[in-house]
């Protein structure tokens, strides 16, 4: 309709100047129609908005004012217009579109169109707040701050003394105090360009204080640095006094279970009970033996508390030696892997620990001598030191790798450092000898493990492929004089050792893994087991043929013609 | 500052630390500006000591260098092709001899795949591991490198270093190396991006997930970036400020175990 786009401009304007307005044409319908068709040309029917737009006097624009002084002043009667202060609160419609604006464009927020309002809300509010805030502003609490404020609680003086000064009067403490001197060895090591900066070190000096002070700890050490994904662990390797009985570590001995159904019913349909018994369980070494000898403590920083570890279990050395898993650094993650690991991250990393302990621990060849000399080496388990070790100047420690020996006795394939005999748990605390004996007639035959005896040599460790065991180097080939000696394992990659003198020692810092020159694949599952033995009364048998039926036949009446004669003649035997 | 956050990792020992920075500012004449240390690669006799030269347009090829004493460095030619094809068969440790044969007649066999060379250097093969190293894993933080409209890429001045949140996130780093996924994000994402920085790859959608592991040193001091591809590969950050790096301390080897051990 003509009349509605004239309605539609903006600004209401005369009407168009035609020669037949339109609106005289209002009750007239026929007539208006006739004027629409002149008007036949351009893109918009009679009865579309558009229409008649086009038209030099009907554009949209054509109703406001052309000269551009009168559009200056148009404007700003429309700003002032906005700028007029509201009665009710003060504000002006200029400045809080401003405002608006401005805070949407510095915060760009999503679907700004359907908050709109609530940011309009906002804006208001906020001019309502004063510009300046009773609050003062907080600052934020950096995790700095808490670090440091833990790393300066290492600091502080202990009123209370070690445990051993205090009880002193009733107990005879023997042996050196049990604190480590770590940095005498990072300054060792620092020459061999291993270690932690010096800072770090201090630290953890100071939470192995902290540590000995705490716990009733003989013998301490700081054992290394494993890194973990996202917290690393700090070690301690101690000796601790047997206070009271062992915790509950698992004996191991009620371990074999046969499965049971329910409650059995005689019934036919009952399926056939399992017979299956789960091979016996290896049982630790006791605390204080083997793998067992030293007790760990880890921490993830200096500063934190330290965690004991659990002792270790031959079957989770065993499986420790078939997976390879990153440390993620909370000691309770589960170790998900195949063959299933028994136990979470904690035992994982005490495996670990055992395992590079019994690979890489050395010491310069004489320097521990055996307890008992008249003791069998496999058994001897007791070492001490020797107190007429001489050290070898530092050119001999390097040349020859026979210098050096292992002072951890190895961890065989079972899992153990002495080979038990794993039918010897199954039985009761009644154990007679022909028992025993017995059982090892009917048992498997596990062949007993031996492995090197104590304080091997490293020069008889065996290499993988083609590279050795061990790398030595010097610290420095300008000053002979002053150089130490040092070790570096190529089968744990991380695990260094240094002698200089009647000092030495060895520690770790890596990932905790093996160095493996092919790539890792895990064990493939077992192979089902077997339901049921086979044997010729259930294996099904290939049909005779019908030849082979037919000499049978044939076998068979020439059998009972000649039971006939048989029988003939006996009964005439009878007879007689 | 740079020296407290390279402590933080195991290095050369002293006597190798004077001696490197004795000898790498003599390296100008040969790179555009002082070396700088890349890295250590461990061999079983010996270990190499590795610098480059960062010249000031940092898309173009680095100059490397390598010494077994940290004293008297060579020059290495850059990698090519064949070198990188071949360094990936070969598997173990670095000799650390450089003119040590690796003889790739077993290798082929097993790999059933012809190539023109009987053997291998180990020099050879250690160009191309430092150039596959920084490929895959050498990285930087995000913003502290612009790249002109005229494609070569400088040092940005007014990188400030990512703040402690942005530190954290895995995000905020980038892969040194033409980018490879970059034309693969939806055009939303693209929207955020700013074309002057977020040139490269950043480490989000490295495969497998999990590859890296970030901790926060000292307490927050130091971010500190270990790669589980390359086991050695340390990044370090101090948030707020302009100092990062990575350093290489390791075998040279590619962990190929990585997803077993997630």
């Amino acid at each position: 309709d003509q009349r509605e786009s004239a309605g539609q401009t903006r600004v209401r304007g005369q009407a168009p100047g035609q020669s037949q307005s339109p609106a005289q044409h209002l009750g007239h319908p026929r007539r208006a129609a006739q004027a629409a068709e002149q008007l036949q040309h351009g893109p918009y029917q009679p009865h579309e908005p558009g229409y008649g737009l086009d038209q030099p006097e009907f554009s949209p624009y054509e109703d406001e004012i052309p000269d551009p002084k009168a559009r200056m002043l148009a404007i700003q009667n429309a700003k002032a217009y906005l700028l007029k202060t509201s009665t009710k609160s003060g504000l002006n419609l200029y400045d809080h579109l401003a405002r608006v604006i401005t805070k949407i464009l510095d915060e760009q927020p999503e679907n700004t169109a359907d908050i709109i309002e609530n940011i309009s809300k906002d804006v208001k509010w906020a001019q309502f707040r004063k510009k300046m805030d009773t609050l003062r502003d907080e600052h934020l609490i950096l995790p700095t701050y808490e670090a440091a404020e833990k790393c300066k609680a290492l600091f502080v003086k202990d009123r209370v003394g070690g445990w051993w000064e205090g009880k002193g009067e009733r107990e005879e403490i023997v042996g050196p105090p049990p604190l480590p001197n770590v940095m005498e060895t990072a300054f060792y090591f620092e020459q061999a360009g291993i270690g932690l900066n010096k800072d770090e070190s201090y630290c953890i000096f100071l939470s192995l204080k902290n540590l000995v002070n705490v716990q009733p700890i003989l013998t301490c050490r700081f054992w290394g640095k494993i890194l973990g994904l996202e917290m690393n662990y700090i070690i301690a390797e101690t000796q601790v006094r047997e206070v009271e009985d062992q915790e509950g570590g698992e004996t191991g001995h009620e371990r074999e279970e046969i499965y049971e159904e329910g409650e059995r019913e005689m019934d036919e349909d009952e399926p056939p009970k399992s017979t299956y018994k789960p091979p016996p369980e290896i049982p630790r070494e006791e605390n204080g033996a083997g793998t067992n000898k030293y007790v760990y403590f880890v921490c993830n920083e200096p500063g934190k508390p330290w965690v004991k570890l659990p002792p270790v279990t031959p079957a989770q050395i065993v499986c420790a030696r078939k997976i390879k898993k990153f440390f993620t650094g909370r000691l309770d993650a589960p170790v998900v892997s195949f063959p299933p690991f028994p136990g979470n991250e904690a035992n994982y990393l005490r495996a670990q620990i055992a395992r590079i302990s019994a690979g890489t621990h050395v010491s310069p060849t004489g320097f521990y001598q055996f307890a008992n000399e008249d003791e069998e080496e496999e058994e001897g388990d007791a070492y001490e030191e020797n107190p007429d070790f001489e050290p070898p100047p530092v050119a001999e420690m390097l040349e020859s790798l026979a210098a050096w020996a292992h002072h951890v006795k190895i961890i065989l394939k079972q899992g153990r450092c002495v080979w038990i005999n794993p039918q010897k748990s199954d039985e009761n605390a009644e154990e007679e000898e022909e028992e025993e004996e017995e059982k090892d007639e009917e048992g498997e035959g596990q062949q007993e493990e031996t492995g090197p005896p104590l304080l091997t040599l490293i020069s008889e460790d065996a290499g993988i492929k083609s590279i050795p065991a061990w790398t030595a180097q010097a610290s420095t080939n300008l000053i002979p004089e002053y150089c130490i000696a040092i070790l570096q394992s190529n089968r744990w990659p991380g695990a260094y050792a240094f002698a200089s003198g009647r000092k030495f020692d060895n520690i770790y810092f890596g990932w905790g893994h093996k160095y493996s020159p092919e790539n890792h694949s895990p064990a493939l599952p077992p192979p089902a087991q077997a339901e049921y033995p086979i044997g010729s009364e259930i294996t099904e048998t290939v049909d005779p043929t019908v030849e082979e039926e037919m000499a049978f036949k044939a076998a068979q009446e020439e059998a009972l013609a000649g039971d006939d004669e048989e029988e003939g003649e006996e009964d005439e035997g009878d007879d007689e | 500052g740079d020296a407290e956050a390279m402590e933080a990792l195991s290095l050369p020992r002293a006597g190798r630390r004077a001696a490197l920075s004795a000898s790498l500012p003599l390296l100008q004449p040969t790179t555009a500006s002082s070396g700088s240390v890349w890295g250590c690669i461990q061999g079983v006799r010996g270990a190499y000591y590795i610098a480059e030269g960062l010249g000031p347009d940092r898309a173009a090829a680095r100059s490397r260098l390598y010494s077994l004493n940290c004293l008297d460095w060579s020059l290495l030619t850059p990698a090519t092709k064949e070198m990188l094809a071949l360094a990936e068969q070969l598997q173990g440790r670095f000799q650390g001899d450089p003119s040590f044969e690796y003889d790739l007649a077993e290798v082929n066999a097993e790999a059933s795949i012809v190539s023109p060379q009987p053997v291998m250097k180990e020099e050879a093969r250690l160009i191309a591991t430092i150039e596959q190293i920084d490929k895959e894993v050498g990285i930087v933080p995000r913003g502290a490198f612009v790249k002109t409209p005229l494609g070569s890429v400088h040092e940005n001045r007014h990188f400030e270093g990512l703040s402690l949140a942005e530190a954290k996130k895995l995000s905020s780093y980038f892969h040194f190396t033409k980018p490879v996924n970059l034309k693969n994000k939806t055009l939303l994402e693209k929207a955020d991006l700013d074309p002057s920085i977020d040139f490269l790859d950043s480490l989000e959608h490295d495969i497998p997930r999990g590859s890296w592991s970030i901790q926060l040193e000292k307490g927050g001091t130091v971010v500190v970036l270990r790669s589980l591809l390359w086991l050695g590969l340390t990044f370090y950050h101090v948030p707020m400020t302009k100092q990062f790096g990575y350093v290489y301390f390791g075998t040279g080897e590619k962990n190929l175990d990585l997803p077993f051990m997630l």
